[in-house]
């Protein structure tokens, strides 16, 4: 990561922040509550993305043995994990203000709570294995099993539960709103932003696990 | 590499003849199983029984109960391996895949032998009426054979972990779920009597939902196997 | 069938705890090899790499049949392995483990044929009773028909003489030989009556120490 880069971040982070505040709110029936869009969108996608850097590094794993794929692996999950429950939680309030209530099983909260549990049993799972070739092949296996079932949750978990709530109130799902004029350009910042914070958490927590256990081996 | 289809199955056949010889003699599994669903039958019916139960109630329950009963001993195929150090000579002898497909039969054997029991007795303890009972049994059957898919593969990871049973039901719940929720509309369908075309797209996720996971499982099971 | 297996700068370290390394011999066939060294050296982890049941952490180990490298998946079918790790079905009687483990390989099985190795090996008569009623020296010479099934080209044998009484022995002894003019035999062991098996002898040191050979 280019030291620059760190810079840049927080230029266009505290841009996007200040900009979500004084920009006319993206939907305008909700008003101000819709605000939220700008943060929790960018957090539930990183979220995905994260989950398939896991998969990325779980394959790579399995093909060349190699430690280190299994650190990043871990790591992904683990950032994935806490950028799905900001999102749930953002969502969850959200939700409060829009509707009413903080948890319904709307569709995107029940798939992105089915993503929590598989990926915290991903972290059980590892937790559960002590020998390090052990513990890297089966948590692959298993993160690889674990993506597997993301298309599933994508387009079945929505058709089974129908969503209670009127299609041009759903904010949250990119697809269905317009992206238009300054919201999308902040809205889009706020997703470069969110990349480039994760990659840069990803690269740093990647880095740390090699170096403990390089150390742990000088013991 | 396997020298030959006939050699093949007659080696997954060894494993399933010698699975279901074991199974007999130790109740390893089964016992648990059984247990299990009745205990958890029994705490049902006598809690909900007196109240007449919705078609979609009644189809939720047999199936949380059904999964629930089947995470307490699917494992054990695997486990009992691992416990007993046979596994040892399995990986020493016997190609990987043969294994997985032994295992996975077995395994469906087991739990529809199990259900041959306990539905019986869900109908008699429980006030529920089927009204397409060909559907149902089909959706028992689909319903079985993805549950046995899915967590065959994750026996056999935990079976390689220090604590089998609580991790067996921590990861296969999630990725059971789709799978849940299609057996309980098909059901749901089936107790009110609707067609095979009401039932289309649980139908539809039933036997692709399988079909998916135990292909992945064939790819990654040699990744577990082999260390 | 000329067999040779060859070790190249093999090391394995479990959680980054380093258990030997840089160990590279060949083993031609017609030849045994001795694995001796201390409890906790790695003699049965260096047996089980060479008969793929690890993979090592570093280096690798390749068989050649008639100068032909063999691939990994095919590896299992020269190999038989008799060591204390091995466990057979304790619920099933020692015919029908016979009968397991040949459909598993993909050999022909008959009932005459299998009383003929249990007689071979002094359990004649047991071959209906389950293997949990046997005692540990039985099991030990019922664990070397299994590991014979397929008359292997590659024999491993960890602490062959182990729970054996002078018939045992005696046995082990035949099994050897014979083993010695057919293929390659690999032993891990203290014991000073297996030295005279294999003119390779390879001594492991522990820890991170290399083996002399």
């Amino acid at each position: 990561m280019p030291y620059i880069m760190k810079y840049i971040l927080l230029i266009f982070m505290s841009a996007v922040i200040i900009a979500a505040w004084i920009v006319e709110p993206p939907q305008s029936q909700l008003g101000s509550v819709s605000r939220i869009f700008y943060f929790h969108v960018p957090a539930a996608l990183i979220s995905v993305l994260a989950f398939g850097f896991a998969l990325y590094n779980s394959i790579a794993y399995l093909k060349t043995n190699e430690i280190k794929y299994d650190f990043r692996s871990a790591s992904s999950v683990e950032l994935g994990l806490m950028f799905c429950i900001l999102a749930t939680v953002s969502g969850a309030v959200f939700a409060k203000a829009a509707w009413g209530a903080y948890w319904n099983w709307d569709p995107r909260q029940t798939s992105i709570f089915i993503l929590i549990l598989i990926y915290g049993a991903y972290l059980a799972l590892r937790s559960a294995l002590d020998n390090e070739e052990r513990r890297a092949s089966l948590s692959a296996v298993y993160a690889i099993l674990a993506f597997v079932t993301v298309p599933f949750l994508v387009f079945i978990v929505p058709r089974i539960y129908p969503s209670l709530h009127p299609e041009d109130t759903i904010v949250g799902s990119g697809g269905e709103m317009q992206l238009t004029g300054m919201v999308a350009v902040i809205f889009w910042i706020s997703m470069v932003c969110f990349a480039i914070m994760f990659y840069w958490l990803y690269s740093l927590q990647s880095r740390i696990e090699l170096i403990v256990r390089k150390r742990l081996k000088e013991i | 590499m396997v020298k030959s289809i006939s050699g093949f199955t007659a080696a997954a056949a060894a494993v399933i003849h010698k699975d279901i010889v074991s199974e007999f003699r130790t109740r390893y599994a089964f016992n648990a199983l059984i247990m299990f669903s009745l205990v958890t039958l029994t705490v049902v019916s006598i809690a909900i029984g007196r109240f007449n139960l919705t078609a979609d109630l009644s189809a939720a329950f047999l199936w949380v109960m059904v999964f629930f009963s089947a995470v307490s001993g699917l494992s054990q195929s695997f486990v009992k391996e691992e416990e007993t150090r046979t596994i040892i000579s399995l990986q020493l002898y016997a190609e990987p895949l043969t294994i997985f497909a032994g295992k996975l039969i077995f395994n469906c054997i087991l739990m529809l032998f199990l259900e041959s029991i306990f539905i019986p007795l869900y109908f008699i303890l429980l006030p529920v009426n089927c009204g397409n009972l060909i559907l149902f049994l089909l959706v028992i059957v689909l319903g079985t054979i993805g549950l046995v898919g899915t967590t065959t593969i994750i026996a056999a990871i935990v079976a390689k972990s220090s604590m089998k049973g609580a991790l067996f039901a921590v990861l296969s719940f999630p990725i059971l779920l789709p799978l849940l929720v299609a057996a309980i509309g098909a059901t749901e369908t089936s107790f009110s009597g609707g067609s095979f075309g009401a039932a289309s797209n649980d139908l539809k996720l039933l036997i692709s939902y399988p079909v998916i996971m135990i292909v992945a499982s064939t790819f990654l099971f040699e990744y577990i196997w082999n260390e | 069938m000329q067999v040779k297996i060859v070790a190249d700068n093999i090391g394995k370290s479990f959680n980054g705890h380093c258990i030997f390394k840089d160990l590279s011999f060949v083993v031609e066939y017609q030849e045994g090899l001795i694995i001796s060294g201390a409890n906790g050296s790695g003699k049965s982890t260096l047996i089980k790499i060479l008969c793929g049941l690890l993979s090592p952490t570093k280096g690798r180990i390749e068989y050649h049949i008639d100068n032909e490298k063999v691939i990994k998946e095919q590896r299992r079918s020269f190999i038989g392995l008799v060591s204390p790790e091995i466990q057979l079905y304790d619920e099933l009687t020692a015919l029908e483990n016979i009968q397991f483990f040949s459909k598993l390989m993909g050999l022909y099985y008959t009932t005459s044929g299998a009383k003929n190795l249990l007689q071979e090996f002094g359990l004649r008569g047991r071959g209906y009773d389950r293997l949990h009623s046997f005692s540990s020296g039985m099991k030990q010479r019922f664990k070397y028909i299994i590991g014979l099934l397929k008359e292997p080209p590659i024999l491993f044998l960890d602490e062959p003489l182990s729970n054996l009484d002078k018939q045992g022995q005696l046995i082990v002894d035949k099994v050897c030989h014979r083993q010695l003019e057919q293929g390659i035999l690999v032993i891990a062991t203290n014991d000073d009556r297996d030295l005279k098996y294999g003119e390779k002898h390879i001594r492991l040191h522990g820890g991170s120490s290399r083996g002399d050979t």
